[in-house]
């Protein structure tokens, strides 16, 4: 029989190297996973309340709003409102995972599992953070932004700095860019492919269209209008990139500070998009792992049953009725799908088969969730993989609530045979961002007239922006812009539903 | 795969308070307004405890873009009994979920804790001694010793023992001084030698050796070092408190608990200013006693009023035990104004003779009924008495006080800080 890792509750330094050692030895041999070297570091509840106020980052520039967040942390916790995590997992290399000191042994086994192991693996393997973070530079970059902040400061004054990082952070949710860009093709490609479109001229060159009338051309404005627009990359839904870009007042490095804050908010942008799927995989790895160490003898029952009681809370799931429910937890609901999957994949049912014929008796689990992992996001992912035992199990159903309605909210569609597909799609766009943030982007700017700036805001299902927290955004918008800045907000058929208009404050004077 | 294992734990903490003070200073007006209010509410006592403030979150807000209203779809787990195609009431009123700072507008109040020391400091903000220098005195301000470096000269007393031991003991390794047991192993090397030859050379090593220790001194007087003193001034860091308070029948318990606060955020100011101070409690009826804070404030008394007398105890005891140019001297007075008429002159007398020319600062609190405002009544004895006195060039600060609410400002008012006065004053 195997040494136990630990007996009770108490850990030493000795003992996270052994309880480490053990769960990679299961995650890179039984799961094939495939980890950032790991960094763990053991913190104090204070050091983990100073993490939660710099978005969970070891390093952060100094703002008010992250003392806010301390103080109402620090509040709550005080109070005892609100627990603190048991560990905090950055995606880096090394993948660093903070672990509160006051875990007991059992739970760092798990968060050594569920955050060095689980998350890690998802950080570097799923395709959203390949393709928009750095994990190999953003520390780097984190402390290159520190000091660079404090450099401002020192050079052109707090609160200027201030002033711009504070319209900066309130257009941080519409500094983000949602697709990758096209890469630029260097002038050797350039000439080739001009070469091979000028021989497809050739090629295809024909008199006969030179006698085929011409439509009418385009009026002067139009054409004005539209190299304008091309001109400055319009329409752009990047806020802070276009601001960056095309601001015709900013300083240098007021656009850097933009730069930063656009960065970080990009750096960030994956993780809201795979809530469900990056706790799904750490608490399915935490999981598998603490199974297979204590039927290898290595845990105990007793500290096993501890596991269990914790993992039970994590994956808790209060029905929408449950004064404790607050939406779809994202533990539960990708830990449940995980394990629906591995089901799937060993001993599917006929329902399975007919609608999961790719994974359906596979019997590679592990091959089968660590594609999954690599190339979905949790829009794409429930749209997949949602199955109607779960739908079942869980009881799902899809509320309309429609103002005009006088009768009340419509059950749209339930756990049933007509509703499976309908539930699913609906509870996938639940998680699309695209659906979730306002669809904003700048439309025009007459840069040679009176560089108002014009954004248009595509209002889905009548959801409009709330009134006074769009003028203060547009406020700082316009701060910055230093020119008239004009919302409009058009439903899908271009009918204007509502116009704001902001004229930037004056600078406060002693600018020097 | 290597992997790091790291303490963080004694990494310094408080990496957040630069960001915590940025918020604070950002919000100031809004958390002083909240510590006023807090401070009015609680017990004077406590005070100093710090604690939780609430703070309109107005202002503190970071505003989104956010989406509301609308056509709603929501996917929800744990359906009991409802088919396709149901309709649910709407409950009243919406939906009102509470949520982190910064998101939703439904909070429009934020709570945090501050310290104890951002509390009082933000409390005490702009609020400052009148007078902290001594004025007369200002000169014999008393002077301290204090430690300054070692010296060469000075007296036996005051040698550096562990310097003056570590420079022997530098010297005697630069130059080489032939160490105990060296000499010791020669001589037994000496005593174990059978060769004639062998023990010739080694009798003159040693004889080297024994002539050089000598050479070179154990101790010399060049190693000796003296501890170094110098005298610097020392600010008088001490203050005392005088409480005097009438506590003859006609002051309620309303108008004592009036005094207390004003007493309480004297001490709580004082505290903030000097790192020592004491406070003296003199309650007078006819008479005038030093008593204790339980008696002061509690303590039944009756008799007659003369304020001369609690005057005359102050002064004595200045002279016994508060020499005026070791202790900054604040006093405060709290009266229902009532005194015996034939006091007046001797009042008058021994506050402008003996106790304003030691005192840093004297105030005198008017305190009267709840409710009854003691503005539109006529003025009592010692408030005419006092007035006339100020009037004739006194430093007194005097004011009148009914309600509870009206301490903090009245407090504020006699200490807010009065630069252009001082200014003013300066050349």
């Amino acid at each position: 029989m195997t040494e136990r890792l630990f007996e009770g509750a108490d850990w030493d330094f000795h003992t996270l190297q052994r309880i480490t050692d053990a769960c990679e030895a299961v995650a890179l041999k039984d799961l094939g996973l495939d980890v950032y070297p790991n960094q763990i570091e053991v913190i104090t509840a204070e050091q983990m309340l100073d993490a939660y106020s710099s978005v969970g980052m070891p390093l952060f520039y100094k703002h008010w709003s992250f003392g806010k967040q301390f103080a109402y942390h620090e509040a709550s916790y005080r109070k005892g409102l609100m627990g603190l995590a048991y560990e905090i997992v950055i995606n880096s290399s090394p993948c660093i995972s903070y672990l509160m000191e006051e875990n007991t042994a059992t739970m760092q086994t798990l968060v050594i599992a569920h955050a060095a192991f689980g998350h890690n693996h998802f950080f570097k393997n799923n395709y959203l953070f390949k393709q928009w973070t750095d994990a190999d530079g953003i520390l780097d970059y984190l402390d290159f932004a520190k000091n660079y902040v404090m450099q401002c400061e020192e050079r052109y004054g707090r609160a200027e700095v201030e002033r711009t990082l504070d319209a900066a952070h309130a257009l941080m949710s519409h500094g983000i860019d949602r697709y990758p860009g096209k890469k630029k093709l260097d002038l050797r490609e350039e000439e080739k492919r001009a070469g091979r479109r000028r021989q497809h001229e050739e090629e295809v060159f024909n008199d006969l269209w030179r006698t085929v009338p011409k439509g009418a051309s385009k009026t002067r404005s139009a054409i004005s209008l539209e190299r304008r627009r091309k001109l400055l990359g319009l329409p752009q839904e990047n806020l802070l990139y276009f601001l960056e870009k095309s601001a015709p007042r900013l300083a240098p490095w007021q656009r850097e500070l933009l730069r930063i804050v656009r960065h970080i908010a990009q750096y960030f942008y994956p993780q809201s998009q795979t809530k469900v799927m990056n706790e799904g995989t750490a608490t399915y790895v935490h999981y598998r792992i603490m199974t297979k160490l204590h039927q290898q003898g290595r845990i105990s029952d007793g500290n096993f049953l501890e596991f269990l009681g914790s993992h039970t809370n994590v994956v808790f799931q209060p029905e929408f009725d449950d004064p404790r429910f607050s939406g779809f937890n994202p533990y539960a609901l990708g830990f449940a799908m995980m394990q629906d999957i591995e089901r799937i994949v060993t001993n599917p049912s006929d329902e399975d088969r007919e609608w999961f014929p790719d994974i359906a008796g596979r019997n590679d689990v592990m091959g089968v969730l660590r594609d999954v992992w690599a190339n979905y996001r949790d829009e794409s992912f429930i749209g997949q993989f949602l199955s109607p035992k779960l739908m079942r199990h869980l009881r799902m159903f899809h509320l309309h609530d429609d103002p005009e309605e006088r009768a009340g909210i419509r059950v749209d569609a339930i756990h049933d045979e007509r509703g499976f597909r309908r539930v699913r799609r609906e509870l996938a766009r639940q998680h699309d961002v695209g659906y979730i943030d306002a669809n904003i982007e700048v439309v025009d700017v007459d840069l040679s007239g009176d560089r108002r700036l014009i954004l248009h805001h595509h209002v889905i299902k009548g959801a409009q922006l709330n009134e006074t927290d769009a003028k203060r955004v547009l406020q700082h918008l316009a701060d910055l812009w230093t020119y008239d800045v004009s919302l409009i907000e058009v439903d899908a058929n271009d009918k204007v539903l509502r116009e704001y208009v902001v004229s930037p404050r004056p600078i406060p004077a002693a600018v020097a | 795969m290597p992997i790091h294992i790291i303490d963080r734990r004694l990494n310094p903490g408080g990496k957040s308070l630069e960001n915590r003070q940025r918020f604070l200073r950002r919000a100031k007006s809004l958390v002083q307004g909240a510590v006023k209010k807090t401070s009015q509410e609680r017990d004077i006592r406590d005070v100093l405890e710090g604690g939780e403030v609430t703070i309109p979150l107005d202002g503190m807000h970071e505003p989104r873009f956010r989406r509301e209203g609308g056509t709603r779809d929501m996917v929800l787990p744990g359906n009991k009994k409802f088919i396709e195609g149901d309709y649910l009431q709407r409950s009243g009123q919406g939906r009102a979920k509470d949520s982190g700072p910064g998101e939703g507008d439904s909070e429009d109040a934020f709570r945090f804790v501050l310290s104890r020391d951002e509390f009082v400091d933000l409390f005490l903000d702009d609020l400052e001694l009148p007078d902290l220098a001594k004025r007369k005195i200002a000169q014999t301000e008393s002077e301290g010793i204090q430690r300054a470096g070692y010296t060469t000269s000075g007296s036996p007393a005051n040698i550096s023992v562990s310097r003056t031991v570590r420079l022997a003991l530098a010297r005697r390794i630069a130059l080489k001084r032939p160490r105990k047991d060296e000499i010791e192993e020669l001589e037994a090397a000496i005593a174990a030698c059978t060769d004639e030859d062998e023990r010739e050379a080694l009798l003159a090593q040693l004889e080297k050796l024994k002539a050089k220790t000598k050479r070179i001194p154990f101790i010399d007087p060049l190693d000796i070092r003296y501890r170094r003193f110098e005298t610097v001034p020392r600010p008088v860091a001490q203050a005392v408190m005088f409480c005097l308070m009438d506590v003859s029948g006609s002051m309620s318990e309303h108008m004592k608990d009036l005094a207390k606060r004003f007493y309480m955020l004297l001490y709580v100011f004082l505290k903030r200013r000097y790192k020592h101070v004491e406070i003296v409690f003199i309650r007078h009826t006819d008479r005038a006693e030093e008593v204790d804070e339980q008696t002061f404030f509690y303590g039944p008394a009756s008799g007659g009023t003369l304020v001369s007398s609690a005057l005359q105890a102050m002064h004595e005891i200045v002279r016994e035990r508060f020499n005026p140019s070791d202790w900054n001297i604040y006093a405060a007075q709290a009266s229902d104004g009532d005194n015996s008429y034939s006091d007046g002159e001797l009042t008058g007398m021994l506050l402008t003779d003996k106790i304003l020319p030691v005192c840093q600062f004297f105030a005198y609190l008017e305190v009267g009924e709840s409710g009854g405002s003691a503005f539109d009544l006529s003025d009592s004895s010692l408030w005419t008495l006092y007035e006339r006195l100020r009037n004739s060039g006194a430093p007194l600060s005097m004011r009148k006080v009914s309600e509870r609410s009206e301490i903090f400002p009245v407090f504020h008012d006699l200490f807010q800080r009065r630069e252009t006065a001082q200014e003013k004053a300066a050349p």
